[in-house]
């Protein structure tokens, strides 16, 4: 059946309810919203999530936005409280002790911190072992809850309050980490990376391929934050727009090791357009400051085209 | 019937998990626990019981994955020593909050550093205040029945708080004992199911666990886990006495040896207390009378109970196998003083740190305390209640 965003709104409700916390224009809400409606209605799910400002906004005592069942622990172990549910499930269902059960699905969501960073242990440990369950990383590429320090995810040259631009130093100095290649090497069933973008229907698709194929599997989805990146909040799905259109965070899939880019851009957009509207990266655009743009572009590029030979690749040895 | 075994400290808690057959075992290898573990996924993988084993890649996830599989509704259990609970120690407190009665084997061991894989208690008195229910065991036997006492107590309505059962790294885990088995089917009905009033799988009534909890519940939420802790004393000896009946063994919250007319006493736990008991008996056979206070339930406290156990000795020591590093003795001596001074009860009492990083505690050693006892009685006075028992120093120390 063709994807239809209105269908699916009309007989989906969301199970991440109103009146949380999160502020406006944050990208992570729509990622859980969507994410949790390509549940099937009849399916429970039990949702873990990592410390961070998902969790902080959407379950202070005693409100709570979750419709499903969902447990907080800590901020690294996600991935690691989450297997041990999963792993509750088979063991009760195994013996028969799960009598009123339907169908319970397991899902874990996570900032970049705590996936890219103090997390990545017990994810790696959670995904080798197995377990059932979807792991889901909405990556706004800093630590935004405590108040916007550098991460893994950060990307080269941003200004964050941990690598501040300064007269020295122009921001981060490192290249982002590649996580969802990383989850690749895992040889997962399935690994995505996705963004919420027009009509949510990369999100939506790959949510559902992801939670309903069987093992562990992987979402990478960035989620813009208004307050870290510097935009303005009505903006956010026009940087999300951006965020591909320029390639900047390529969407794609693999599935059992096959590479499929889910979105090439009809005109891939130079870096600048993404990069100008935000601004963490402000003093990119000093005069003088001309090559770390282009830096930026290389990198991206770098990026992009590997994906396109990986993609050729595996798609050749099927 | 009961069964007799020959078993390991080790073999003896894997045992008991193998009897109780949790339904989430969750743990990570580390000496000198690791052989529980082992035993138990041999358990798993020849069928013997219907446990998941999650073969974490961490302490830190062993606990998180205890946590998320009793939150899930299941009994979930684990073992561990020194860095091992030290790695753990933000979960301890997590699942503590959480009010979820996981069972843990602890089997004692100094945290580094300097590295050391022998027996103290550093590591359990690292976690003396995040909300566990401690026993301490002194022998094989008491690690066994400790475990099998430990759902009932901790799944208690008026508890639901996490257990560990502690015993000594090495000295009895290691160490191989004839103790008496329960069959299967009678600690099948001791333990029971368990039946958790909400939990994450029941799809009927969905519910948030684990909140952002500020200033206006947190107080609350925290006095709601202290009054746990002092209900699960009534609770631990109602227990206690239906396990004698079904095997004739009694436990209390410390057990008294020889206290009732003793000039001088020790407090002490775990293995200490056996060379402890043969002291005592050898210095009763020369007409000196000595006792000893074996403390089993460390948390809760019995703070009230020892003092007047204690009332009318001429003088206590108490051992600790662990430095609190605060220059005012250890953290058993600090808790049977403040239970004492509360309780209006003054004993001259001195504090022993001893047996660090395994170092050995002879007879000898315990006899010379019972002679530093009897000399405060003698003499009335108490140069230094700070000491060290077995510790090579240059001069000679009180």
């Amino acid at each position: 059946m063709a994807y239809n965003l209105k269908e699916v709104v009309a007989t989906r409700p969301s199970r991440f309810s109103e009146g949380h916390k999160m502020c406006a224009g944050c990208g992570a809400p729509p990622v859980a919203r969507m994410v949790l409606r390509a549940l099937k209605p009849e399916d429970h799910a039990v949702i873990a999530n990592a410390t961070g400002c998902m969790e902080v906004s959407t379950f202070t005592y005693p409100y709570t936005s979750w419709t499903d069942s969902y447990i907080h622990t800590a901020f690294e172990n996600a991935g690691s409280t989450l297997s041990g549910v999963e792993a509750a499930y088979k063991s009760l269902k195994k013996q028969g002790k799960l009598q009123e059960d339907t169908h319970t699905k397991f899902i874990a969501f996570g900032g970049d911190g705590g996936t890219y960073d103090i997390g990545l242990q017990s994810l790696s440990g959670a995904l080798e072992r197995g377990h059932d369950l979807t792991y889901v990383c909405y990556d706004n590429g800093a630590y935004m809850n405590t108040g916007i320090q550098r991460s893994s995810a950060t990307p080269k040259f941003a200004d964050t309050t941990t690598s501040p631009a300064g007269k020295v130093i122009p921001g981060k100095a490192q290249e982002r980490k590649d996580l969802t290649e990383i989850m690749v090497s895992h040889h997962l069933p399935y690994v995505a990376q996705s963004i919420a973008m027009t009509n949510f229907k990369d999100l939506y698709e790959k949510s559902e391929k992801a939670i309903y194929t069987e093992g562990p599997t992987f979402l990478n989805v960035l989620a813009p934050c208004p307050r870290g990146w510097g935009y303005a909040t009505e903006d956010l799905m026009q940087i999300n727009k951006l965020a591909a259109d320029t390639c900047y965070w390529p969407l794609y899939e693999v599935e059992n090791g096959v590479y499929k880019i889910t979105y090439k851009p009809a005109k891939k957009l130079p870096v600048e357009e993404f990069l100008k509207p935000q601004k963490r990266f402000k003093h990119m655009f000093k005069p003088g400051n001309e090559w770390m743009i282009e830096e930026f572009q290389r990198i991206v590029d770098k990026r992009w085209n590997e994906l396109l030979e990986l993609e050729e690749l595996t798609n050749k040895e099927q | 019937m009961s069964i007799r075994e020959r078993l390991s400290g080790n073999e003896a808690a894997a045992t008991a998990m193998k009897q109780i057959n949790p339904d989430v075992v969750a743990a990570f290898p580390i000496t000198p626990s690791t052989e529980i573990p082992q035993y138990f996924s041999t358990f798993v993988s020849n069928g013997a019981v219907d446990t998941e084993f999650v073969a974490v890649e961490s302490e830190h996830s062993a606990m998180s994955a205890c946590i998320g599989a009793e939150a899930a509704g299941a009994r979930a259990m684990t073992a561990t020593s020194a860095n091992g609970l030290s790695f753990m120690w933000e979960m301890i407190y997590i699942a503590s909050s959480l009010r979820l009665p996981i069972v843990m084997s602890l089997v004692n061991r100094a945290v580094s550093g300097p590295l050391n894989i022998h027996n103290d208690h550093s590591d359990a008195m690292g976690v003396r205040d995040a909300g566990w229910i401690m026993l301490f065991s002194e022998s094989n036997q008491e690690a066994y029945d400790n475990l099998l006492m430990a759902h009932r107590i901790a799944e208690h309505k008026d508890v639901l708080l996490p257990l560990m059962v502690c015993q000594d790294g090495f000295i009895t885990s290691h160490s191989i004992e004839t103790i008496e088995l329960l069959e299967d089917d009678k600690v099948k009905e001791f333990v029971g199911t368990y039946k958790p009033e909400h939990y994450l799988l029941n799809s009927k009534e969905p519910i948030s666990m684990g909140p952002l909890d500020l200033q206006g519940y947190l107080f609350e939420h925290k006095a709601q886990q202290s009054q746990a802790m002092k209900n699960a004393k009534k609770v631990i000896l109602e227990v206690a006495e239906e396990f004698e009946k079904l095997t004739g063994r009694k436990y209390g919250l410390f057990e008294e040896y020889k206290l009732d007319d003793a000039d001088v006493a020790i407090v002490c736990m775990n293995s200490t207390a056996g060379t402890t008991k043969f002291v005592v008996d050898e210095l009763r056979k020369k007409g000196i009378k000595a006792g000893l206070l074996k403390v089993r339930v460390f948390r809760p406290f019995p703070a009230e109970e020892i003092a007047k156990a204690l009332a009318n000795v001429k003088a206590v020591a108490v051992l600790d196998k662990s430095d609190s590093l605060n220059g005012a003795g250890g953290a058993l001596f600090t808790d049977v003083t403040s239970g004492m001074y509360v309780n209006n009860i003054h004993v001259p009492t001195v504090s022993y740190i001893y047996g660090i990083g395994g170092r050995d505690t002879k007879t000898d050693d315990i006899e010379k305390v019972y002679n530093d006892l009897l000399e405060i009685v003698e003499t009335g006075k108490i140069d230094n209640p700070y000491r060290h028992l077995g510790l090579r120093t240059k001069g000679a120390e009180k």
